[in-house]
């Protein structure tokens, strides 16, 4: 079988579960070693080498790594692809900066967000918002391919390989790191997340939002999520939002409240195992994708849900 | 400077996907196709950015079949200055549509690449970041917010982890998220306008770019149906359906 090479992702402090998601399909392609590439990583490396499965790590460290800028990344990908038959990252915002510019300099076709992997050049991905899936075959002999990680699940950990110190001489003339605005810091990470609560347009104001969906959040450890027109209304941060604009999450609860379920919305969370729909439109579409539908005023339902669990 | 604007012509996002029964792709027949929404997006922003007097020309360009003149001719009328077509019969990987683009770049000499971050038919997301590499140029991916000043450009990207503000210098390539703006709407007279704007019909071949298919589809399939949910008569039944049946509290 060929080798793979899989970027973790990470922010230099701990490893992203997206790595752990991604291994799991990486290995159903072949063999696979890890590239964490950052500045004072040398924990995430060693989290990674105790992934199940892989055959190494790589451990590219510098300051020109630290935020992973695509040009800095992408090159240091290049230097190290040679002995790889397939390139793979998590469909993360990362991933999908850095990969793009990989396939073009290996002057590759690269195959975006796979789902499901049917043999090892052939592979299953969403199109139209995941209205479509399309099966298709690579005929490249390197293969450069991003993983929507939520549809697979998680690689055990515990076995312990060796880290590689990689040397580069990559350097980044052309773009800088300014700033990162962290919201949502003091809560459940929203990709990560077991349990989401997402909330609606029908919450009317960012106070009921708050007032309603924070408490429910905090009983379940849950992350909040929103939809599209809840984020436009301003009831939440844009890196809440659930979709095919915003993030995919997969968790093993969904509770969609007062979502009506526009399909921009149900292509990003669709894939959870459990949903549930609290609305008080009996004829909402998201009913149709719902395991649970409490037909109810939500500002009567969510207290007393809250108060119930 | 010269802003060029890659866009693409797709079904319209108001209409619901139906995969064809021999599984060759979605039904396309008399369904309407309309500009893809991130790159009217980029278009705006072009049109700002002239607006502002940072930029003299806007020109939009689309790799795609004869009809995509339609989308040229509705940024034409949102207010671009000229466009270019690059006639193909088939659906163009991303890999060589950013090949096209380059040569495109190479013959107009933007500073600035603005494009959408993905087109909504394939959901690839991947030719700002190919162009870029290939022009061997910064990029900033996911913009919402766009400054210029000189020869740097900062920008706001929406990142899983919130936002990130990044500086690129020009020339760049750099793809929209939705939040960037609000794209206006063209006028009945700068649609009438439009018309006599410049546009120019190019192929691949123009650009010696081979256009043909790295991979092959085998079939298009629709999504695996969920099956429709039990309505529950309240929050008890909810919260007992939750712990004993699903088992996920």
């Amino acid at each position: 079988m060929g080798r793979g090479l899989l970027l973790a992702e990470h922010d230099n402090m701990a490893l992203n579960e997206a790595t752990l998601r991604s291994v799991t399909a990486a290995l159903q392609i072949g063999d696979v070693d890890i590239l964490v590439a950052g500045d004072n990583c040398a924990d995430v490396a060693s989290a990674a080498s105790q992934i199940r499965g892989v055959g190494k790590v790589l451990l590219a460290q510098g300051e020109v790594f630290e935020h992973q800028l695509a040009e800095s990344v992408a090159d240091l990908i290049l230097e190290l692809a040679e002995p790889y038959e397939t390139i793979v990252a998590p469909a993360t915002t990362s991933g999908k900066n850095i990969l793009p510019r990989v396939a073009a300099l290996l002057d590759v076709a690269q195959i975006s967000e796979i789902v499901e992997i049917v043999s090892k050049d052939t592979f299953i991905r969403p199109v139209y918002a995941g209205n479509a899936l399309q099966k298709l075959r690579s005929n490249e002999t390197k293969k450069v391919i991003t993983i929507r990680y939520s549809s697979f699940d998680m690689a055990e950990t515990g076995s312990g390989v060796p880290v590689e110190n990689v040397d580069s001489s990559v350097a980044n003339s052309k773009s800088a790191f300014i700033s990162e605005a962290k919201s949502q810091s003091d809560q459940v990470d929203l990709v990560s997340a077991r349990v989401i609560v997402s909330g609606g347009r029908a919450f009317g104001s960012k106070e009921k939002f708050d007032e309603l969906l924070r408490p429910l959040a905090a009983r379940l450890n849950a992350a909040i999520g929103a939809s599209r027109a809840a984020v436009d209304a301003g009831f939440s941060p844009n890196d809440t939002q659930v979709g095919q604009t915003g993030k995919v999450v997969a968790p093993d609860l969904y509770i969609a409240i007062g979502i009506s379920g526009a399909i921009q919305h149900l292509a990003g969370m669709k894939e959870s195992k459990v949903i549930v729909a609290i609305n008080s439109d009996e004829d909402a579409p998201i009913h149709a994708n719902a395991d649970y539908v409490l037909i109810a005023d939500l500002f009567d339902a969510v207290p007393e849900l809250t108060a119930k669990l | 400077m010269k802003i060029l604007v890659p866009i693409k012509r797709v079904i319209d996002f108001n209409v619901n996907i139906r995969v064809r029964d021999d599984g060759t792709g979605v039904e396309t027949d008399n369904v309407k196709m309309s500009m893809n929404p991130f790159d009217e997006i980029a278009v705006e922003e072009a049109l700002k950015l002239r607006e502002a007097g940072v930029a003299e020309e806007v020109v939009v360009v689309s790799v795609g079949v004869e009809k995509a003149q339609d989308v040229l001719r509705t940024s034409l009328a949102m207010g671009a200055d000229r466009a270019i077509l690059v006639k193909t019969s088939d659906d163009v990987e991303p890999l060589n549509v950013a090949k096209i683009l380059k040569a495109i770049v190479g013959q107009e000499h933007p500073q600035l690449v603005l494009l959408g971050k993905q087109a909504i038919d394939n959901d690839a997301n991947q030719v700002a970041q190919m162009l870029s590499a290939l022009l061997n140029w910064g990029q900033a991916t996911f913009a919402s917010d766009i400054d210029i000043s000189g020869t740097k450009v900062r920008v706001s990207r929406e990142v899983d982890a919130g936002l990130q503000t990044i500086e690129v210098n020009l020339p760049a390539v750099i793809s929209v998220d939705l939040r960037l703006n609000t794209p206006r709407y063209a006028t009945l007279p700068n649609v009438m306008k439009a018309k006599r704007k410049p546009l120019d019909i190019k192929t691949p071949e123009d650009f010696a770019v081979d256009v043909s298919l790295r991979h092959t589809i085998l079939e298009t399939l629709p999504p695996a149906a969920r099956k429709g949910g039990v309505v529950v008569a309240n929050v008890d039944e909810l919260v007992d359906k939750l712990k004993n049946q699903a088992g996920v509290i």
